[in-house]
C-alpha cells in the first residue's frame, strides 16, 4: 500500500493511495497562494497600478522591466495569475480509478487532474461540495476572464534568471508547472465527471474496495472518507470541525480501529480562537462603521461568510448598525446564497428543525427580506447606483490579486477611516496587501479557521486510536515562526509518518485476510471437530471462483463414476499428479494402542487373501532415545515412532505398506 | 434453513393500509403504516394484533419504516406507536419526516372536529409519535444494528418518496413503496442499483395500464380545462394538498401564462403557501430542471393561483380549484363538488387513483346517483373526467425496475387482485423469477441460503490464484485449507499456518521401501541407470542425479545400496513423506518391475 504526496501544502492536499487492486486520489487542493506573486488585476483601470516602475537587476539591467514591476520594495509579476497545481508527473494520473473529495475547497485543481491527465475515472463528491464547488470555480473563472490581460510573462520562470529575482520570487517553487486559470468549459466537463454521494453511502469499488464519506463539520458538505476492505481501513481525515456552526457536526466514532489514518487540513491559524476572531470581527466592523468608515472584508462566497451574517443578524439590532447598508459581490453570491437554503440534510440540528416549520435555515434570508443585506454580481450595473457609504461590504477573492475586492482596496486604500478585516486565513494577509502599499486603510487580521487545532486533534487521536498516523511534514514540528511551540504538532505513538510534496510514502501495514464466500453446499459437507475449547477446525478442499475481485469457494465437483477394477489399477499406472494436495497431519502415536492393534485380527480392510489379516504374532517393541522402533519381525518391517514422526521401513509389499500407513493416519489429526 | 417472510397487514391484494413485516434473517421489519380511505371502522389501521398479542411491539420489530407521506403509507403511526405502543425507531426521510405530521394532523382534525369520532390519536400523540423518527438521507447506510442496515433509493412518487432496500448479512429485501419511473414537471424518476435482492416488493396500482406518454396527457388535461372555463363552467380538481396538486399548478400556471388566460385558479386550503414552501426548502428533491433553475426562478412561486375562500365556490363564473383530499372522500373537495355536481356546465377532473368505497370511486366507475349521508341522494350532471397523473410506476415502469434491481423474487402489493394477476405471469415469464402476490394476512416464505464469509489467508488465496491462472474447466484446481471456527471468526487458512497457530507440531509420516533390483553392476552404476530411466519416464517431474550418488524426484529420495548377501542384487531405497503418498507409491511400483536394458 503506497501513499503518493501531490501537494505540498497540508490544507489543500492531494494524495494518491494505491490499496489494493485500485488508486484512488484524495483531494484535488490548488495552491492558490502562488498568486501572490502578481500583480492585481484591477477591475477599473488604476493608474497607481499601471505606472509602477518596472523592475531592473542590481546591474542596472532591465531587461525584465516588462515582465517585474516594483511596489514599495516587493517585486511582482505583471501577468495572469497563475496557481501551483499538484504534481502531475510522480505517478500516471491516467491510472487513478477515482477521485474522493472532501470538501469543496478542496476540488479546485479538479479541471486540471479530469481534463489534461488522460483521467477516465469518477469523481466521488457529495451535492453540496459540487454545487458550492461549482460556485467557487464559476467565481474564480469570472473573476479572471472579465479582465483580459494581453501580457503572459513566462521569461522571469526560467531557472537561471529565478535565481537572481528577489524573494519570495527566487523561492517559489515548481514555476515552470504554474498554470493560468481553467475555464468554464472546463469546469462543466469536470464536474460531469462527479457521481454524487450522501454521508454514510457505501460506494464498492470494483468489488475489492469499499468507500465512504462521513460528515466532518467544516463545511456544507464536507466529508472525511473511510477507504476499507473487509480487513483494513484506512480514514483520510481533511478539514474537519469539532465546533458547532452551521454544517452537520462531524461523525467521529466511524473512525475508529483505523489501521492508518491520513491527518490533513488541521486549522492554519492554531493560536487563533475562532470565536473570539467573531468578536473582533464585529468590534472592529462596528467601530470603524461608527466612525464613519468603510469596512471591506475579502472573502469566499460561501462558508464562514453564513456564519458572520448570521452573527451580525444578532449583533446589527443591538449595535445600531440597522441603517448601514451590507453588501455581499461576487458574480455567485445570488447563488451561493440561495443553495445554503436548501441543503437541510448537510445542516446542524438546529438548522435542520427549522426547516420542519418550515422556514429557511439560515438568517439570511431575512436580511435579504428587509434589505439590510444586499447582493450583486459585480460592482457595476445596479450596484453603482444602490452604492452608499459607509458600508460593508463582503467580497473576493480574499488573495486581493482579483476580483471586486481590487476595486475597493484602490477605493478606500488611502483614507484611515475604513478597515479591511481579514478573516480567510489561507493566504497571510500581510503578502496579500503588499502591492497595495503604502497603504493608509486600517488592518485587521481576525483569521477564523474552524479546523481542527492540535489540543483537538490529540483528542481526536486518543479517542479513535489509529494504529498508524500518516500527516504532512508540517504537523510533525512546530510552525517555523514559533518554534517553541511543541504544543503546535501532532503528538501520537508510535510518531506520524510525515510526508511533503512529490514524496512516495509505503503505509506500514501488511494486509494479510481476504474476504471469501464459502457456499451453503460447500458449507453443510464440512465437517467441523473440536480441538480446543472454543475453537473448532475442518478442514477445506473446495473449488475456488474469482469474478470482479470477489472469490467465492464452491463444492468440489463430483469424482467421475469409478469404472471397473480393472480400468481402475491401469489408471493407477498413470503418473500422479504431484499437486494433489495431502493433509498435514498432527498428533502423536500411542504405541501400545498402535501394538495392540496391530496384533489384533484385522477386518478392515476386509481382504481375505491377505494372511496379515490375523494380525501379528511376532512383534517386538524396543524403546530409543527419543520413541520407540516397533519390529515385524517376519515381515523385516520397521516403524520408528516418536513424538513428532513416524518411518515405515519395509520391503517392497504395498499392501502391507498401505495398511500401516491408514493404521497410522487413524491415530492422528489430518490438516 | 434460514428464511425471508413476508406478510401483508395492508395492501395484500388492495389499495390502501400499506403495512408489510417482514422477517430477514432473525430480525422484523415493519414497511409503512398506512390507513384505508375506503373504511371509518377498525378495518381503517392494520391489524397489529397480528404482531403480538400480549406483549409490547417494541420487542417484536427492529425498526418501522415509512416510504412517503401519503396517509395510506403513514395514517395509523400515531395509533400504531402512541396507542397500541411501539417505542423503536422509525426510519423516514426528511422531507416525509416534514411533512407527514402535518397531513396526520389534517386527517386526524378531519376525522375528530368534522367527523367527531373519539378515541382517535390526538396532536399530541402525533408529537410523540414524530419524536421517535429518524431521517435517513438518499444512499445512506443506516445501520439499525450490528446486523441490519437500510438504505434509501430515490423513487419520485411524491416529494422525499423513497424505496428501501433492508439488508442483513448477504440477504437483502427491496420494498418500493410507491414510485414513478418517468419524470414529471417537479419530480425525477425512481432509481435504483443491480443490488439483486432475494425479494423485490412492489406496488402494482398500474399493474395493467400502459400510459401514453405524459405530454399527451398534459395536452389533453389542459385542453378539457380549457373548454370548459371557455364555455364558463367551473373546474374541480379533488387532489392532495402535496405531491399532484404542485405539478398540476405548475402546468396551469404555465398554460395561463402562455395564453393570457383570466380565470382565476383557486387553491383549497391554507397548506398550499407552506406546502409550496417545503417544495423550495427541499429543491434537491425535485427534478433535475427545478434544480437547475431555482436560483433564478423558483418554480413553486405561482403568480396565477391563488388562496380559495369557501364564499368563492357560489362565486358566478368560471373557475378552476384545487381542492383536498383528493379521493373526494370527505373535507372541501367533497362539499364544492356536492355545489356544483348538478351543472353539467362543470367539470371534475380526478387526476389520481381513488380507492373504492370513496365518492371519487364510485363516479370514476360511472355512478351518476350518489346516496350521501342523511339518505340524501345526489344527482351528477358535471362532467367527470379521469386523467391518470397520479405518480405511480405503470406495467412497463414496474417491468423496467425489476430489470433494473434484478431480484431473485418478486412479490406484488399495493394492486387490485386481478390485475396483479396478469402482472405476476408477465414478470414470470419475463425475468424468470418467482412472483407472489399474498392477500392480507397471508404468509409468503422464501427459503435463502445465504453463503457463510469467512477470512482467507492472503498466502493461502495468492498462492492459489497464482497457480489458477490456467483455468482448466475438466479439472478445476482444489484449494486446501482448514477453516479455524473460534467464536464468531472463521478464517480459512493453509494447513501449515492453522498448525502454527494451534501450537501444533506437525506430524512426519515417511516412508522408506527397499526394492530389489537385480543389478551385477556397481551401486553407482545402477543409480545412474536409475536415474536416466526415471529421466525418462516422468518428463513433467523434476528428476535429479546428487553428487552423493543419489537420486531425486520432487523431493522423493532414492538410494542405491548393495545386498549384504547376494551381490548381483542391489537394494533401491525409496523415501518419502506422506505428502508426496501418490508419487512415491507409483515409483516404487515403477522401479518394482525393473529397469529397461542399458543399450
Amino acid at each position: 500500500m503506497k501513499l503518493y504526496c501531490l501537494s505540498g501544502h497540508p490544507t489543500l492536499p492531494c494524495n494518491v493511495l494505491k490499496f489494493k487492486s485500485t488508486t484512488i486520489m484524495l483531494d484535488c487542493g490548488l495552491d492558490m497562494t502562488s498568486t501572490l506573486n502578481f500583480l492585481p488585476l484591477p477591475l477599473v483601470q488604476s493608474p497607481r497600478l499601471s505606472n509602477l516602475p518596472g523592475w531592473s537587476l542590481k546591474d542596472g539591467n532591465a531587461f525584465l522591466d516588462k515582465e517585474l514591476k516594483e511596489c514599495s520594495g516587493h517585486v511582482f509579476v505583471d501577468s495572469v495569475p497563475e496557481f501551483c497545481l499538484p504534481e502531475t508527473e510522480l505517478i500516471d494520473l491516467s491510472t487513478v480509478d477515482v477521485i474522493l473529495i472532501s470538501n469543496y475547497h478542496c476540488m479546485m485543481a479538479l479541471p486540471y487532474i479530469t481534463e489534461h491527465t488522460g483521467f477516465t475515472g469518477t469523481v466521488y463528491a457529495t451535492e453540496p461540495s459540487v454545487q458550492i464547488g461549482r460556485l467557487l470555480m464559476e467565481e474564480l473563472v469570472n473573476f479572471i476572464e472579465r479582465v483580459p490581460k494581453a501580457q503572459s510573462a513566462s521569461l522571469w520562470k526560467n531557472k537561471d534568471i529565478q535565481r537572481l529575482l528577489p524573494s519570495p520570487l527566487k523561492d517559489a517553487v515548481e514555476v515552470s508547472t504554474w498554470r493560468r486559470c481553467y475555464t468554464m468549459q472546463e469546469v462543466n466537463s469536470a464536474l460531469s465527471k462527479i457521481q454524487l454521494v450522501g454521508y454514510s453511502q457505501k460506494i464498492e469499488l470494483f468489488g475489492a474496495v469499499q468507500v465512504t464519506p462521513l460528515s466532518s463539520g467544516y463545511a456544507l458538505g464536507s466529508s472525511n472518507w473511510i477507504i476499507q476492505s473487509h480487513y483494513e481501513k484506512v480514514s483520510y481525515v481533511s478539514g474537519s470541525s469539532l465546533l458547532t456552526t452551521h454544517p452537520q457536526p462531524m461523525d467521529q466514532a466511524s473512525l475508529k480501529n483505523s489501521d492508518v489514518l491520513i491527518l490533513t487540513g488541521l486549522t492554519q491559524i492554531p493560536t487563533a480562537n475562532p470565536d473570539s476572531m467573531v468578536g473582533e470581527f464585529c468590534s472592529n466592523l462596528s467601530l470603524t462603521v461608527r466612525n464613519g468608515g468603510n469596512v471591506l472584508v475579502p472573502c469566499y462566497p460561501s462558508g464562514v461568510i453564513y456564519d458572520l451574517l448570521e452573527c451580525l443578524y444578532q449583533y446589527i439590532d443591538s449595535a445600531g448598525l440597522s441603517s448601514i447598508p451590507f453588501y455581499f459581490i461576487s458574480p455567485v453570491a445570488n447563488s451561493s446564497l440561495e443553495f445554503s437554503q436548501i441543503f437541510a440534510e448537510w445542516l446542524c440540528h438546529n438548522k435542520q428543525t427549522k426547516v420542519y416549520l418550515p422556514e429557511p435555515p439560515f438568517p439570511h434570508a431575512e436580511l435579504i427580506q428587509t434589505n439590510k443585506l444586499k447582493h450583486y454580481p459585480s460592482i457595476h450595473g445596479d450596484f453603482s447606483n444602490d452604492f452608499r457609504q459607509p458600508c460593508v461590504v463582503f467580497t473576493g477573492h480574499p488573495s486581493l490579486r482579483f476580483g471586486d475586492v481590487v476595486h475597493f482596496m484602490e477605493l478606500w486604500g488611502k483614507s484611515s477611516l475604513n478597515t479591511v478585516i481579514f478573516t480567510e486565513p489561507d493566504f497571510t494577509y500581510l503578502e496579500a496587501l503588499a502591492p497595495y502599499q503604502p497603504l493608509a486603510m486600517k488592518c485587521i487580521y481576525c483569521p477564523i479557521d474552524t479546523r481542527l487545532n492540535f489540543i483537538q486533534v490529540s483528542k481526536l487521536l486518543k479517542e479513535v486510536q489509529p494504529l498508524h498516523v500518516v500527516c504532512p511534514e508540517q504537523y510533525t514540528q512546530p510552525p517555523p515562526a514559533q518554534s517553541h511551540r511543541i504544543d503546535l504538532m501532532i503528538d501520537c505513538q508510535p510518531p506520524a509518518m510525515s510526508y511533503r510534496r512529490a514524496e512516495v510514502l509505503a503505509l506500514p501495514f501488511k494486509r494479510r485476510y481476504e474476504k471469501i464466500e464459502i457456499m451453503p453446499e460447500l458449507a453443510d459437507s464440512l465437517v467441523p471437530m473440536e480441538i480446543k475449547p472454543g475453537v473448532s477446525l475442518a478442514t477445506v478442499s473446495a473449488v475456488l471462483h474469482t469474478k470482479d475481485n470477489k472469490h467465492i469457494l464452491q463444492p468440489p465437483p463430483r469424482p467421475a463414476q469409478p469404472t471397473g477394477g480393472k480400468k481402475r489399477k491401469r489408471a493407477s499406472d498413470d503418473i500422479p499428479d504431484c499437486k494433489v494436495l495431502k493433509p498435514l497431519l498432527s498428533g502423536s502415536i500411542p504405541v501400545e494402542q498402535f501394538v495392540q492393534t496391530l496384533e489384533k485380527s484385522t477386518q478392515h480392510p476386509p481382504v481375505p487373501f491377505l494372511l496379515e489379516q490375523h494380525g501379528f504374532s511376532d512383534i517386538k517393541v524396543e524403546d530409543t532415545a527419543k520413541g520407540h522402533i516397533v519390529l515385524l519381525q517376519e515381515a523385516e518391517t520397521l516403524i520408528q515412532i516418536e513424538e513428532d514422526s513416524t518411518h515405515i521401513i519395509c520391503d517392497n509389499d504395498e499392501m502391507l505398506r498401505v495398511r500401516l500407513r491408514d493404521l497410522v493416519l487413524k491415530f492422528l489429526q489430518k490438516f | 434453513m434460514p428464511e425471508i417472510r413476508v406478510t401483508p397487514l395492508g395492501a395484500g391484494q388492495d389499495v390502501g393500509r400499506s403495512c408489510i413485516l417482514v422477517s430477514i434473517a432473525g430480525k422484523n421489519v415493519m414497511l409503512d403504516c398506512g390507513m384505508h380511505m375506503g373504511f371509518s371502522d377498525d378495518r381503517r389501521f392494520p391489524d397489529f394484533s397480528y404482531i403480538t398479542r400480549s406483549g409490547r411491539l417494541t420487542d417484536f420489530l427492529d425498526c418501522v419504516i415509512i416510504s412517503h407521506f401519503h396517509l395510506d403509507h403513514c395514517g395509523a403511526l400515531p395509533y400504531f406507536s402512541e396507542m397500541v405502543g411501539y417505542d423503536g425507531p422509525i426510519y423516514m426521510t426528511q422531507p416525509t419526516q416534514a411533512i407527514c405530521p402535518i397531513l396526520l394532523e389534517d386527517y386526524r382534525k378531519i376525522a375528530v372536529d368534522k367527523k367527531g369520532e373519539a378515541n382517535f390519536f390526538t396532536s399530541q400523540m402525533i408529537k410523540d409519535c414524530m419524536k421517535k423518527v429518524v431521517a435517513v438521507h438518499l444512499h445512506q447506510t443506516v445501520q439499525v444494528d450490528d446486523e441490519l442496515e437500510i438504505k434509501a433509493y430515490y423513487a419520485g412518487h411524491v416529494l422525499g418518496a423513497a424505496m428501501f432496500q433492508i439488508k442483513v448479512g448477504s440477504e437483502s429485501v427491496v420494498y418500493t413503496g410507491d414510485y414513478n419511473m418517468t419524470p414529471d414537471r417537479h419530480l425525477g424518476a425512481a432509481w435504483i442499483d443491480k443490488c439483486r435482492p432475494n425479494l423485490l416488493i412492489t406496488e402494482s396500482t398500474y399493474a395493467t395500464t400502459i400510459r401514453d406518454s405524459k405530454r399527451c396527457r398534459e395536452r389533453d388535461f389542459l385542453k378539457k380545462v380549457h373548454e370548459t372555463v371557455e364555455r364558463g363552467g367551473k373546474v374541480l380538481i379533488p387532489v392532495f394538498a402535496l405531491g399532484r396538486a404542485q405539478e398540476l399548478c405548475i402546468l396551469l400556471e404555465t398554460f395561463w401564462e402562455r395564453m393570457d388566460l383570466k380565470a382565476p385558479i383557486y387553491f383549497s386550503t391554507g397548506l398550499t403557501e407552506k406546502a409550496n414552501h417545503y417544495y423550495k426548502l427541499f429543491i434537491p428533491w425535485t427534478n433535475q430542471k427545478i434544480r437547475k433553475t431555482f436560483v433564478q426562478r423558483n418554480m413553486f412561486e405561482f403568480k396565477h393561483v391563488k388562496a380559495f375562500d369557501r364564499a368563492f365556490a357560489d362565486s358566478p363564473g368560471p373557475m378552476v380549484v384545487f381542492a383536498t383530499p383528493g379521493m373526494l372522500h370527505a373535507g372541501q373537495s367533497l362539499q364544492i363538488f356536492r355545489k356544483w355536481a348538478g351543472n353539467e356546465k362543470n367539470m371534475v377532473i380526478m387526476p389520481g387513483y381513488c380507492v373504492q368505497g370513496t365518492v371519487g370511486h364510485k363516479i370514476l366507475s360511472g355512478q351518476r346517483k350518489l346516496e350521501m349521508e342523511g339518505r340524501q341522494v345526489l344527482e351528477v350532471k358535471m362532467q367527470v373526467e379521469y386523467m391518470s397523473f397520479s405518480a405511480h410506476a405503470d406495467a412497463k415502469g414496474i417491468m423496467q425496475l425489476v430489470g433494473q434491481a434484478e431480484p431473485e423474487n418478486v412479490l406484488l402489493v399495493h394492486g387490485e387482485a386481478k390485475k396483479m394477476e396478469f402482472l405476476k405471469q408477465k414478470i414470470e415469464q419475463e425475468f424468470r423469477v418467482s412472483c407472489y402476490m399474498p392477500a392480507n394476512g397471508e404468509t409468503v416464505t422464501l427459503p435463502t441460503s445465504p453463503s457463510i464469509p469467512v477470512g482467507i489467508s492472503l498466502g493461502l488465496l495468492k498462492r492459489e490464484l497464482a497457480q489458477g491462472l490456467l483455468p482448466d474447466s475438466k479439472k478445476p484446481r482444489l484449494l486446501h485449507g482448514t477453516l479455524i471456527m473460534k467464536d464468531s471468526n472463521f478464517r480459512l487458512v493453509s494447513s501449515e499456518q492453522a498448525l502454527k497457530e494451534l501450537g501444533l507440531a506437525e506430524h512426519q509420516l515417511r516412508f522408506t521401501c527397499r526394492v530389489h533390483l537385480h543389478d551385477t553392476r556397481k551401486e553407482q552404476e545402477t543409480a545412474v541407470r536409475v536415474y536416466s530411466h526415471l529421466k525418462s519416464v516422468l518428463k513433467d517431474h523434476c528428476v535429479q542425479h546428487l553428487p552423493d550418488g543419489s537420486v531425486t524426484v520432487e523431493s522423493i529420495l532414492i538410494q542405491a545400496a548393495a545386498h549384504s548377501e547376494d551381490p548381483g542384487t542391489k537394494v533401491l531405497l525409496v523415501s518419502w513423506t506422506y505428502q508426496d503418498e501418490e508419487l512415491g507409491s507409483y515409483l516404487t511400483s515403477l522401479l518394482k518391475k525393473g529397469l529397461p536394458q542399458a543399450s
